[in-house]
């Protein structure tokens, strides 16, 4: 047992290491004096610096070396994502893009599509967005009611409304789930698109949330046309698609759990920094319940990566660390607010920005909820829950639910 | 990176569930409560035979030279069956006198099992300023660590010196050939080793709520005791190691409780669907795993630490101690509320594991310490960045 690099990492890192001193100073500053104001330049900035990353192996690290990729393994990916953020430097600006679609791309695309997308996404040229979640398709993501209707001459007509979408606002294209038959039980009525995001009929909407700002969008459809070519991984097939999608979601999330910066260290400087707190049984108390969650999930994500390592797939347990996560960090921002005052909560605060995203972090990816009956069900074996939708039609399926309630 | 087990540890793990299945522990510590003494399997011949007491003693000395992680690994299969094997007393001893070469001449037995010793509990002090502190009786306040009335290593050659103070509720206390903890000369503080047989040591058996845990107060006056060159850090790291064994312990009862209820909640209908596909109570088991697996994390950080990154070792097997803790209050409540009213009788097994879980919270300075310690190290590794 041990937390070591063997001799190939530690050349690897070294590697890294030494490419990012050669080029750290070429990379976009986004905190503190001299940081990037303006959203526009810092978008062009980081798409630049996602170029560099990629003509250096940094960025694609896990991708087939034929799609400009290094074929290496999750640990050399998290090597490198260690030695990024060691440098101080930004990662790549479209991490969905090249963490989730892209593989998901490589896994079920065509050869047209792969030649044709993977490289300016890998270079940032092309940022992608996520086009999964509808207002009434989110946990319940096979109930997604986008409609891709095929006409005569082979291409398609896409009409309805996605949610959540990141990074959709200067997106070049995005990975949509449609309904294509409405005749079959849901799962197997769906097929995975490419959309371009500048097709006309398209408009991206920011998605304000409790900060006031808008880290997610709106994306509307509106008759949008799609070229035949346009289908990944075969008609009917969008639900496998996806999953594969998912299967890479979970992967990011299990190698960059640290990243979102819930971490004990961060929350035990606030406490440290009051002369009184630091000395409150209560509030070490607090401190210290949240700070053994949070550091479990620490180790949580390097058993993940042990296992990546031996060619497993992390499962659906790996869930519960955002459980962990979420539960922990509210906790903290709680704690933090209790000890700092209405300071905490000042606009400019990063406590009151933390306290505000949390809620809905809850049910990001899939809400708590969701997530623990996947668990309960796929781990403990616990029976599932009834379910009203199992071999019905998709158009049969809303009717069915009116009576239902 | 590294974090599963070895091939040799999932051997010793097989190797230790095989040994403990031959005993029928859970009626024991069921006849045990309703009063008959002779319930108790004595289960340190096995424990002996297995090579568990020599688990960290180095292989010169006669033991098998592992490492934290291997013996947490035993006393989570002695948890998942509530054995009570006496090893949370008798590891942190052997751990300190590995490290005191001139206790070389007691090593050899108690590797072998022949002689078993106890801890005897002894708190580091904290970063607000606590001293070094032993469990008291009750309430809120620490007890204070007993002082050696003459001798020590400086003033006396033969490293003789008598020791009088106090420890309450140490874990197998009774039946130990001796007691291996630390002492204040002249404010220092040392390991001690004393043997149990001498003058002016009394053990006070006592059993609270859990019969399979064996408890005694343990005092002394002017007890003769050899003063141990042990390191200060020894001294240290044997409470954080009890920490971690019994963190490591009580998340084996939570396994076996997570188990139970399952098996439960799959077969048990009502309104014509297993009370498992119940929302309420899948969300209740789910939580079970959730603290669980966040508990065998930790496991693996304090097994690392231990020699891994020694000054994280007191974080580390604090956390596992906390998360440990509540995971299994949390598994035991748990158990009996999905078996219904059946989970809250006498014939049940539930009812051992919420007494495992009540009493293990309170002991070794209770989970409440080491919750707090968590907080204390974070603090201090702030002012240290």
């Amino acid at each position: 047992m041990d937390l070591d690099d063997t001799p190939e990492q530690a050349a690897y890192r070294a590697q890294v290491r030494s490419w990012l001193d050669e080029h750290k100073s070429e990379a976009p500053i986004l905190q503190g004096p001299g940081a990037l104001q303006d959203e526009d330049e810092i978008v062009a900035a980081r798409r630049a610096w996602q170029g560099k990353l990629a003509e250096g192996g940094l960025a694609g690290v896990t991708w087939p070396k034929e799609y400009g990729g290094q074929g290496l393994g999750p640990i050399e990916q998290v090597i490198c994502n260690q030695e990024i953020s060691r440098a101080k430097a930004p990662g790549i600006l479209d991490a969905i893009g090249v963490g989730m679609l892209g593989p998901t791309i490589i896994a079920h695309g065509s050869e047209e599509q792969k030649s044709r997308y993977l490289g300016p996404m890998l270079h940032g040229d092309e940022v992608w967005c996520q086009l999964f979640s509808e207002p009434a398709a989110g946990s319940d993501l096979a109930a997604v009611q986008t409609r891709a209707r095929q006409q005569d001459d082979g291409t398609w007509r896409l009409t309805g409304q996605k949610v959540w979408t990141t990074n959709a606002q200067f997106a070049s294209y995005g990975l949509l789930l449609a309904r294509t038959d409405v005749d079959v039980p849901k799962h197997k009525g769906m097929t995975m698109f490419v959309v371009p995001i500048d097709a006309e009929g398209v408009t991206v909407r920011g998605l304000r949330q409790i900060s006031g700002e808008a880290e997610f969008n709106e994306v509307f459809f509106d008759d949008v046309q799609l070229e035949e070519g346009a289908v990944v991984g075969g008609l009917g097939n969008g639900w496998g698609t996806g999953l594969t999608t998912l299967m890479f979601e979970r992967v990011t999330i299990g190698l960059g759990s640290e990243g979102m910066g819930y971490n004990s260290t961060r929350f035990a400087g606030a406490i440290a920094a009051d002369e009184h707190a630091r000395r409150d049984p209560e509030v070490r108390h607090r401190l210290g319940e949240i700070a053994s969650e949070l550091l479990a999930v620490r180790f949580t994500g390097y058993r993940t990566l042990t296992a990546l390592q031996k060619g497993q797939i992390p499962g659906p347990e790996a869930g519960l660390a955002k459980v962990t996560i979420v539960a922990g960090a509210i906790k903290a921002g709680d704690l933090i607010a209790d000890v700092v005052g209405p300071d905490a909560l000042a606009e400019d605060s990063q406590w009151a920005y933390m306290i505000s995203f949390l809620p809905g972090l809850k049910s990001a990816g899939g809400t708590e909820e969701i997530l623990k009956n996947t668990v309960g069900e796929r781990v403990l074996g616990l029976p599932p829950e009834p379910r009203l939708d199992k071999g019905i039609p998709f158009s049969e399926l809303r009717s069915k639910e009116g009576a239902a309630a | 990176m590294n974090l599963a087990l070895s091939d040799e540890q999932v051997f010793l793990r097989e190797a230790a569930r095989g040994a403990l299945s031959r005993f029928k522990t859970l009626e024991a510590a069921r006849g045990a409560l309703d009063g008959d003494d002779s319930a108790m399997p004595d289960l340190w011949p096995m424990a002996k035979e297995a090579g568990w007491p020599g688990l960290l003693i180095d292989e010169a000395h006669g033991g098998a030279g592992l490492d934290a992680f291997d013996a947490m690994l035993v006393l989570g299969e002695c948890g998942r069956v509530l054995a009570g094997v006496p090893l949370l007393g008798h590891l942190p001893a052997t751990a300190i006198v590995n490290a005191s070469p001139n206790a070389a001449s007691w090593i050899g037995e108690l590797a072998s099992g022949d002689k078993r010793a106890a801890y005897l509990p002894s708190c580091p002090p904290n970063d607000i300023g606590s001293g070094w502190s032993s469990d008291s009786r009750g309430g809120l306040a620490r007890g204070e660590l007993p002082v050696a009335t003459a001798g020590g290593r400086d003033s006396d050659q033969d490293g003789q010196t008598k020791v009088s103070g106090s420890f309450a509720f140490v874990p197998d206390a009774p039946g130990a050939s001796g007691f291996v903890g630390v002492a204040l000369i002249d404010g220092k503080p040392t390991g001690v080793a004393i043997l149990s047989e001498s003058a002016g040591v009394q053990v006070e058996p006592t059993t609270r709520y859990d019969a399979t845990r064996s408890l005694a107060h343990v005092t002394f006056q002017d007890a003769p005791a050899l003063v141990l060159d042990a390191p200060e850090d020894a001294l240290v790291s044997a409470w954080y190691l009890a920490q971690a064994l019994i963190a490591a312990e009580s998340l084996g009862s939570v396994e076996t409780a997570l188990d139970v209820s399952v098996a439960y909640a799959k077969e048990r209908f009502t309104f014509g669907r297993a009370i498992g596909s119940y929302q309420a109570v899948k969300h209740a088991l789910t939580e079970v795993l959730r603290q669980l697996e966040n508990g065998r994390s930790l496991l693996y950080y304090a097994g690392w630490a231990r020699n891994g990154a020694p000054e994280e070792f007191p974080l580390a097997a604090s956390a596992a101690r906390a998360v440990g803790g509540n995971a299994l209050d949390t598994a035991a409540r748990t158990m009996i509320s999905v078996h219904g009213g059946i989970g809250a009788t006498w014939e049940h097994d539930a009812p051992l594991y919420f007494r495992r879980a009540q009493l293990s919270r309170r002991l070794l300075g209770g989970t409440g310490q080491a919750t707090d310690r968590v907080a204390g190290e974070l603090i201090a590794q702030a002012d240290a960045a």
